[in-house]
């Protein structure tokens, strides 16, 4: 009994030290195997950057880690997923409460059809908090940390559609940081913007990554050398290398990996 | 060279063809409106709206057959609309996608499709007769809520699809249970598109007779409804009875009743395009 528990002791520390872990996860789409059993360690505070062309597999997987495919019809996972340690497929996580901690970031900018305050406290006010001051500084403070503070304070009452494509995004990613995740996923977050504005969101996740977790996928090589600490190279269902982003773009291990970076495929 | 000019012929052939299609109900319907206008125009004044029936046509009045239609619209509003919205919300946004899903979706579409009077007589068996409430204005409401269910459901499930699957996405992302994303986002994003729905199957719902003659609303009541287990008519029963009257006054009477019943269905369609065109502004 006791040497059970310590033994369960220190595997749970050897799993602290990753902020994520995924475990041999394979995924299929009714017939359609899109993940082929893979396994890996993310690390707490990084910006990791998935990569690979159409079709890898790479939103999937990353969508595996806030159950995003949970509604996709026809969707079946084996394997595990861990966040701090713990299974987040278990019984008895809550679903809401997992996408509290672990925020998501889209590729085309969705706020929702309501004023940019609303956006932002949204996620504030399902979780049943209505105190106006704490909402107000809450909304505050998130618009800061993305920037956009000074662009919109005096119109927090306005529709946030009536922004720019570029401000929709650090909206969204305001509107996630507001309930305080602890790792925030991005789907091709700039894919659908312009330089600019694809300028001023790479500078925002280098500067969160100090306080969260965050991993990325992304079809531009550049960003992904740019913003990232470690780089997963996934093709067709497969995780091909997983390392350093530097050793990656520099040196990479693999031949296939070499090949899609250096643009001679995908 | 020919065959371009032949080609080019039965273009414009079916081109005047096709205007003549397209304007034929509307000829048809503008004639009709005309005919009914000068023919009850005339007829038309406060009193005509305040008067009880009588057997005298220049006394008669629509009172008791438009107070009918009232008490008859609003009570069908509030049963067809929160069963109608509740079980669009479960098949659009919870309903697993499967054999069972399929089957009730079909049918759903197909009672659209069942004539109004198999409807009076469902009506006629369970409310009248099984649920014992008569020939109320309650029996007639629950009838006429049956029959426009299936386009309320239909209607707001198309309201729920045209709302862009990146909301839900964003909403889920965000923690929200299901029912929160659809309280907070799907059903506002929506709501004109759902209002749409239901103002036009009201609109049906008005100019419906054949299942309330059914269930029994009579053609002559001396008193306007006052509560909803009162007996009732309702205007096209009234005018369905004017016609069938020798006397040309009633005619004109029949007349001027068409025109209010035509002007408070347009008007109705005239609310539901409204709402459309403002709700299609907001997702560009």
């Amino acid at each position: 009994m006791s040497k059970d528990k310590k033994e369960s002791v220190i595997e749970s520390s050897i799993k602290r030290k990753y902020k994520l872990q995924a475990n041999d996860v394979k995924v299929w789409y009714d017939d359609f195997m899109a993940i082929k059993g893979i396994s890996m360690d993310i690390k707490p505070n990084k910006v990791t950057a998935f990569i690979g062309p159409s079709g890898c597999g790479k939103s999937t997987f990353l969508r595996l880690f806030n159950r995003m495919n949970d509604y996709v019809d026809g969707f079946k996972m084996e394997g595990e997923i861990n966040i701090d340690g713990s299974n987040i497929n278990d019984k008895d996580i809550n679903v809401e409460l997992l996408r509290k901690q672990v925020g998501m970031v889209f590729q085309k900018p969705n706020p929702f059809p309501k004023s940019i305050f609303e956006n932002v406290a949204y996620g504030l006010k399902i979780q049943g908090l209505k105190d106006k001051a704490f909402l107000e500084e809450r909304v505050e403070s998130s618009l800061k940390q993305v920037a956009l503070w000074d662009e919109v304070k005096d119109d927090l009452n306005k529709s946030a559609l009536a922004l720019s494509g570029g401000q929709q995004q650090r909206l969204c990613i305001a509107r996630t940081l507001a309930v305080e995740p602890s790792i925030i996923l991005m789907d091709e977050p700039t894919s659908a913007l312009d330089p600019i504005s694809t300028a001023k969101i790479e500078e925002l996740i280098y500067k969160l990554k100090d306080k969260y977790t965050i991993v990325i996928v992304t079809h531009n090589m550049q960003q992904a050398s740019r913003i990232s600490d470690n780089t997963a190279f996934f093709y067709l269902g497969e995780l091909i290398e997983y390392d350093k982003t530097n050793k990656i773009f520099t040196n990479p291990e693999k031949e296939q990996t070499e090949n899609y970076i250096t643009g001679r495929f995908g | 060279m020919n065959n371009i000019r032949k080609n080019r012929l039965k273009d414009q052939a079916f081109k005047i063809w096709g205007i003549f299609c397209t304007l034929l109900g509307l000829v048809l319907l503008a004639v009709f409106i005309g005919n009914i206008l000068v023919d009850g125009i005339m007829r038309i004044d406060w009193e005509f709206v305040m008067n009880l029936p009588s057997r005298k046509p220049e006394k008669a009045g629509i009172y008791t057959a438009l107070m009918g239609s009232i008490w008859v619209l609003l009570l069908t509003t509030l049963i067809a609309l929160p069963v109608g919205i509740a079980a669009a919300i479960y098949l659009e946004e919870y309903s697993k996608k499967n054999r069972l899903s399929t089957i009730l979706e079909v049918n759903i579409s197909n009672l659209a499709g069942v004539p109004s009077i198999i409807y009076g007589l469902l009506g006629l068996e369970v409310f009248v007769r099984i649920l014992e409430m008569g020939a109320s204005v309650l029996a007639g409401s629950f009838t006429l809520a049956l029959l426009i269910l299936p386009i309320v459901i239909v209607s707001t499930r198309e309201a729920l699809k045209a709302v862009p699957k990146s909301i839900r996405d964003a909403s889920f992302a965000m923690g929200a249970s299901k029912w929160q994303t659809v309280y907070h986002q799907l059903l506002p994003a929506s709501f004109g598109g759902i209002l749409t729905g239901i103002i036009l199957a009201l609109s049906r719902a008005v100019g419906e007779t054949a299942p309330l003659i059914v269930i029994g609303a009579l053609a002559y009541v001396p008193f306007a409804p006052s509560s909803p287990m009162d007996e009732f008519s309702v205007l096209p029963i009234q005018i369905f009875n004017w016609i069938t009257r020798p006397q040309h006054g009633f005619v004109e009477n029949a007349a001027a009743a068409i025109i209010i019943l035509l002007l408070i269905t347009f008007v109705m369609n005239g609310i539901a395009v409204y709402f459309r065109n403002k709700w299609q502004k907001k997702f560009k």
